[in-house]
């Protein structure tokens, strides 16, 4: 794309060839009202406010590019005429119960009635009776619904459920004489807007992933959060700025506070709201914001236990739900006392990013959600995509939806919402332990082969062989038959037959002996027979590439390979590289502290049990602040140190003050944000200087984004081949959590309080007859566990699922590490 | 005529503005204090006002309000005390939970508690005022929009400590006294002003 100069109302204005005018004008600061449009989505032209003139033809600024040079007028007579008109079209009926409406006055109804100054009505129609549902976590009141879509092509192109559709509204026609007397796109915005209603695709009740996203980008009070209705106004909110807590995605969002009650002048979280033209939230990010623990007053006594257990220690075990400056307490008290840190996840995650770098000599990856959203080919490997991280997977969808992309998604368990987000998306179900050879199989496909290690070309070469297939042919064949004829002789007038040759053209059906190239490759990784032509089909026109790997990786018994596989795919194909962490802060983590795998004898766990228990879920021997009652930073997929700030009060001790009993001395934990360690590509830089803002043009002003710092390499790239054998079969369980849930800490919401189980899909229940909530035993080599079956709709196939996030379940203990492993569930 | 008096100049002297009044020279020792005493107590001016309060306390005509038992009357635009009405014929509470009140007061001493009820309408559990902090300035009377919230007669408000409330049960309308008939209307701040009906422009309707 390269920078053109257009016009608008006079001021010149630098932007993108192909960027629509809206945008251009938006990123400099010029208002063209626009109801339906969604930055990062197709343009619907639902509501036709933002008509402009360009060049002197009246165009929607949503929906036209802009062009070297263009002149464009944002209102001219005719326009303000419309608009007017539009307006007063989306008043007509509109239930006057603003006084009670959750919009309480974020409405952009209200806004742009007053803007285009709308006082009088010239339009009318019979109004139907369309009562309000219910859809779990979203009430939807069709009454307040002004038909921008928004909602369904939020679903649809960013968030990919797909699960709005619009249905007929069963109103009356507008009357005829309005058709002559009223400008032309309003007429046209009031017919579609006659026409239709949203519902769910699944019916009465909403089938999908429950983000929420679709009442966040409602204009109206149409589309609301059950939870909060009629609870509060906005008004009344404070707007606390944070980064989620949740998951490795590093969202942006607000959490909206106010008083519990007269009675009760503590400050709650009422909901959480999103910057949605920017950053999408998922259902636990917005519904899963109350998982503070509450504490009121110090508890010397357990402190003073907390510091005896300190100092009796060998031992620091914790989760990766901890801030950067905690990680950097505890690394810190690590070298003043050589205490072992303790966590799992971010150790294997720490070691995948090492021998990533013995490869790529950088110390991350280089790539980022933002990348993947703007590719037109998208692979993940090795991850749950819309469980691990859903923002990865809307940046998949996005991809998919909005750049003609294509994708590939490798993962031994199948997902419908995968499938549903595109017809060109292609689920490569392989077997577990096989993700070295969907790695091997990027190299092969993308490699750049003329500089690629040869030892790696040549074990390739080794999976191609040339097999001869019968291929079915039309051919054109000529036919010569005899024909006989009668004729009649003239001389005679007696009738003669005459035998004639006649050639003629008939299309044969032939088999065909062709030679093909034939690549065990596909077969190893179960990629079904038609996968070569799929790929031509889907590779044709592909100009960015974008993949994605997840913790199946770095918990892989050949972790280090994988890695050392993934830096090859960086460096020689045109793939950028995006690794999804774990956990909140599992990155963060990774790159502060030394960790350590084998705990001694006398262990602190923070968030974990251990001998002496700090907790921010309440259980524990000394409580600890949650996440949404910390100031701090967190540092997520892209890379980006987020700051994040304390929305609740809390009156306990915090990790700084055991520090600071333990000899380290800061007053505050955020004065370590300026000592993160730049070696590993941290900035000294006051907490209170990061920003957390998104600019009018998308960009994201946040915290900062970590230097790549460079790590000297030995310019060794061998990298092992795969076992085939070593792949996984029979009955499977996977350590993975359901839509909603990532830790404890979601689970302690109270919108999203549930029990786990063994989640199976549909399919499994039905061919075990298991039935939902039945008591089954799962037993693997390391242990047993006695849970719940729940049927998970957003599964398919044979393996099912363990989730972390219920305490009550040790999943973990049953797994050797690699996320998958051999089971048998039985009935009790 | 416009007269500006001459203070520039704020010494006393012949020419300001200032001068001094004529005060008795003090008493310098013990003897001039002794008969200053005589003279004022037997001067006979306690008795002028005596004699003026039993006077008056003779001929029974007495204009004093009994002030606890008897108040006077208030004009309906005084601002006391506020009331929650409810609807004359459903009896249902007048206030939505719209929260223009809380909003708009300049002191900020409105609360309220509101959640969705079981026919899905908003529903005000809980609404106080801190009186401590009210200046009654009518505000929340004015902004209301279904004329719920309004100013009643009832400006005792003394109490034993700065902060005091009143709650939602204190102002609303109880339903016997309703069906009495004793909710006045309201013709004070926010109320309709008679006549505005002609100002509504009106909007088509299909049918």
């Amino acid at each position: 794309m390269s920078d053109i100069t257009i016009t608008i109302d006079g001021r010149t204005v630098q932007t993108q060839e192909g960027e629509y005018i809206l945008n251009a004008a938006r990123a400099n600061g010029i208002f063209i009202p626009a109801i339906c449009y969604l930055t990062r989505c197709s343009p619907t032209l639902a509501c036709r406010i933002c008509l402009v003139e360009a060049d002197g033809k009246q165009v929607y600024a949503c929906n036209a590019k802009a062009k070297e040079g263009m002149n464009i007028t944002t209102t001219t007579p005719n326009i303000e005429a419309e608009r007017r008109a539009i307006m007063e079209v989306y008043d007509v009926n509109h239930p006057l119960e603003c006084g009670v409406c959750d919009q309480s006055g974020e409405c952009e109804l209200q806004n742009y009635t007053l803007e285009i100054g709308v006082d009088s009505q010239t339009y009318s129609i019979a109004d139907t009776h369309k009562p309000a549902q219910d859809w779990g976590f979203i009430h939807y009141d069709p009454a307040l619904c002004i038909m921008c879509e928004r909602c369904i092509t939020v679903c649809k192109d960013m968030i990919g459920d797909a699960a709005l559709s619009t249905v007929a509204r069963g109103s009356e026609g507008i009357d005829a004489a309005f058709k002559e007397s009223m400008p032309k796109d309003a007429y046209a915005m009031w017919n579609k807007l006659n026409k239709s209603l949203i519902a769910p695709n699944g019916g009465d009740t909403l089938d999908c992933t429950d983000c929420g996203e679709c009442s966040a980008v409602c204009p109206v009070g149409a589309l609301v959060s059950s939870d909060y209705q009629y609870t509060s106004n906005a008004w009344e909110h404070k707007q606390i700025p944070a980064t989620c807590a949740h998951c490795s995605a590093g969202c942006q969002l607000s959490y909206d506070i106010k008083h519990t009650s007269i009675a009760d002048t503590d400050e709650k979280i009422y909901r959480v709201k999103n910057e949605w033209n920017y950053v999408s939230l998922c259902g636990a990010g917005r519904y899963g914001y109350d998982f503070e623990n509450r504490v009121a007053a110090k508890d010397v006594h357990a402190f003073d236990a907390a510091v005896a257990a300190f100092k009796k220690a060998d031992t620091i075990a914790f989760t990766s739900t901890i801030t950067n400056e905690e990680a950097l307490i505890l690394q810190k008290l690590k070298e003043k006392y050589g205490y072992r840190l303790i966590n799992e996840e971010a150790r294997v995650f720490k070691n995948f990013l090492a021998s990533y770098a013995s490869i790529s000599g950088k110390s991350l990856y280089g790539g980022d959600l933002k990348q993947v959203h703007e590719a037109d080919f998208v692979v993940s490997i090795g991850s749950a995509l819309k469980t691990d991280n859903p923002n990865a997977r809307f940046a998949m969808n996005n991809a998919l939806s909005m750049n003609k992309g294509a994708g590939l998604y490798f993962h031994p368990i199948l997902d419908p919402v995968i499938q549903e987000m595109s017809k060109n998306v292609t689920q490569i179900a392989h077997a577990p332990m096989m993700e070295e050879a969907a790695l091997y199989l990027m190299l092969d496909l993308f490699g750049d082969k003329a500089s690629m290690p040869s030892d790696i070309v040549s074990y390739l070469a080794g999976f191609h062989s040339t097999k001869t297939v019968t291929v079915d042919e039309m051919v054109d064949e000529k036919v010569t038959e005899t024909v006989v004829k009668k004729v009649l002789n003239e001389e005679t007038g007696i009738e003669e037959e005459v035998s004639e040759e006649v050639t003629k053209t008939v299309k044969k059906k032939v088999s065909k002996e062709v030679e093909i190239d034939d690549n065990a490759l596909f077969a190893l990784l179960n990629a079904g027979d038609k996968f070569a032509e799929t790929l031509e089909k889907y590779l044709a026109k592909k100009e960015t590439f974008a993949l994605m790997v997840g913790p199946d990786l770095y918990t892989h018994t050949n972790s280090a390979n994988c890695a050392r596989l993934v830096a090859l795919i960086e460096k020689y194909t045109p793939f950028s590289v995006t690794m999804i962490p774990n956990l909140s802060n599992t990155l963060g983590v990774a790159m502060i502290c030394d960790l350590d795998s084998e705990r001694g004898s006398y262990c602190v766990g923070y968030n974990v049990a251990g001998d002496f228990t700090l907790s921010a879920l309440g259980n524990g021997d000394l409580d600890m602040p949650a996440l949404n009652q910390q100031e701090g930073t967190l540092t997520g997929i892209d890379k980006r140190v987020n700051p994040t700030n304390a929305a609740l009060s809390y009156g306990g001790y915090v990790l700084n003050d055991i520090a600071n009993a333990l000899g380290l001395n800061t007053k505050y934990t955020v004065e370590y944000t300026k000592q993160l360690p730049a070696s590993a590509g941290f900035k000294a830089l006051e907490f209170d200087a990061l920003p957390n803002y998104y600019t009018n043009s998308g960009e994201e002003v946040r915290g900062y984004v970590m230097e790549n710092v460079a790590v000297p390499t030995s310019g060794d790239e061998k990298v092992a081949a795969f076992d085939a054998r070593s792949a996984m079969a029979g009955s499977l369980v996977y350590l993975a959590n359901p839509v909603l849930q990532f830790s404890a800490f979601t689970a302690r919401a109270h919108q999203l309080q549930r029990s786990g189980g063994v989640y199976v899909s549909k399919g499994y229940m039905e061919a075990n007859g298991l039935g939902e909530g039945e008591r089954v035993r799962v037993k693997t080599a390391r242990g047993e566990l006695v849970v719940n079956v729940i049927c998970d709709g957003k599964i398919d196939g044979d393996i099912a699922y363990l989730p972390t996030f219920d305490t009550q379940i040790n999943s973990e203990a049953l797994f050797d590490g690699y996320r998958f492993t051999s089971v048998s569930i039985q009935k009790v | 005529m416009h007269h500006e008096e001459p203070f520039k100049d704020r010494n006393v002297s012949e020419q300001s503005a200032y001068y001094f009044v004529d005060i008795e020279a003090y008493p310098e020792n013990g003897w001039d204090k002794f008969k200053q005493v005589a003279r004022r107590t037997f001067s006979g001016e306690l008795f002028v006002g005596l004699w003026v309060v039993l006077r008056e306390m003779i001929k029974f005509d007495i204009h004093t309000v009994q002030y606890p038992k008897e108040k006077l009357p208030i004009g309906p635009r005084y601002r006391a005390v506020h009331k929650l009405l409810r609807l004359w014929e459903s009896g249902y509470e007048r206030c939505i939970g719209c929260g223009l009140c809380e909003k708009i007061c300049i002191s900020d001493c409105i609360r309220m508690d509101t959640r969705i009820d079981e026919n899905s309408r908003k529903e005000v559990t809980e609404y106080s005022i801190n009186l401590g902090r009210c200046i009654f300035c009518g505000y929340c009377a004015e902004v209301c929009p279904e004329l719920a919230i309004v100013h009643g007669p009832r400006f005792e408000n003394a109490s034993e400590q700065r902060a005091h409330f009143v709650i939602k049960d204190d102002m609303l309308t109880p339903l016997d006294l309703l069906k009495a008939g004793e909710q006045a209307e309201y013709p004070g701040f926010g109320a309709v002003i008679p006549g505005s009906d002609a100002s509504v422009k009106k909007t088509p309707l299909a049918y």
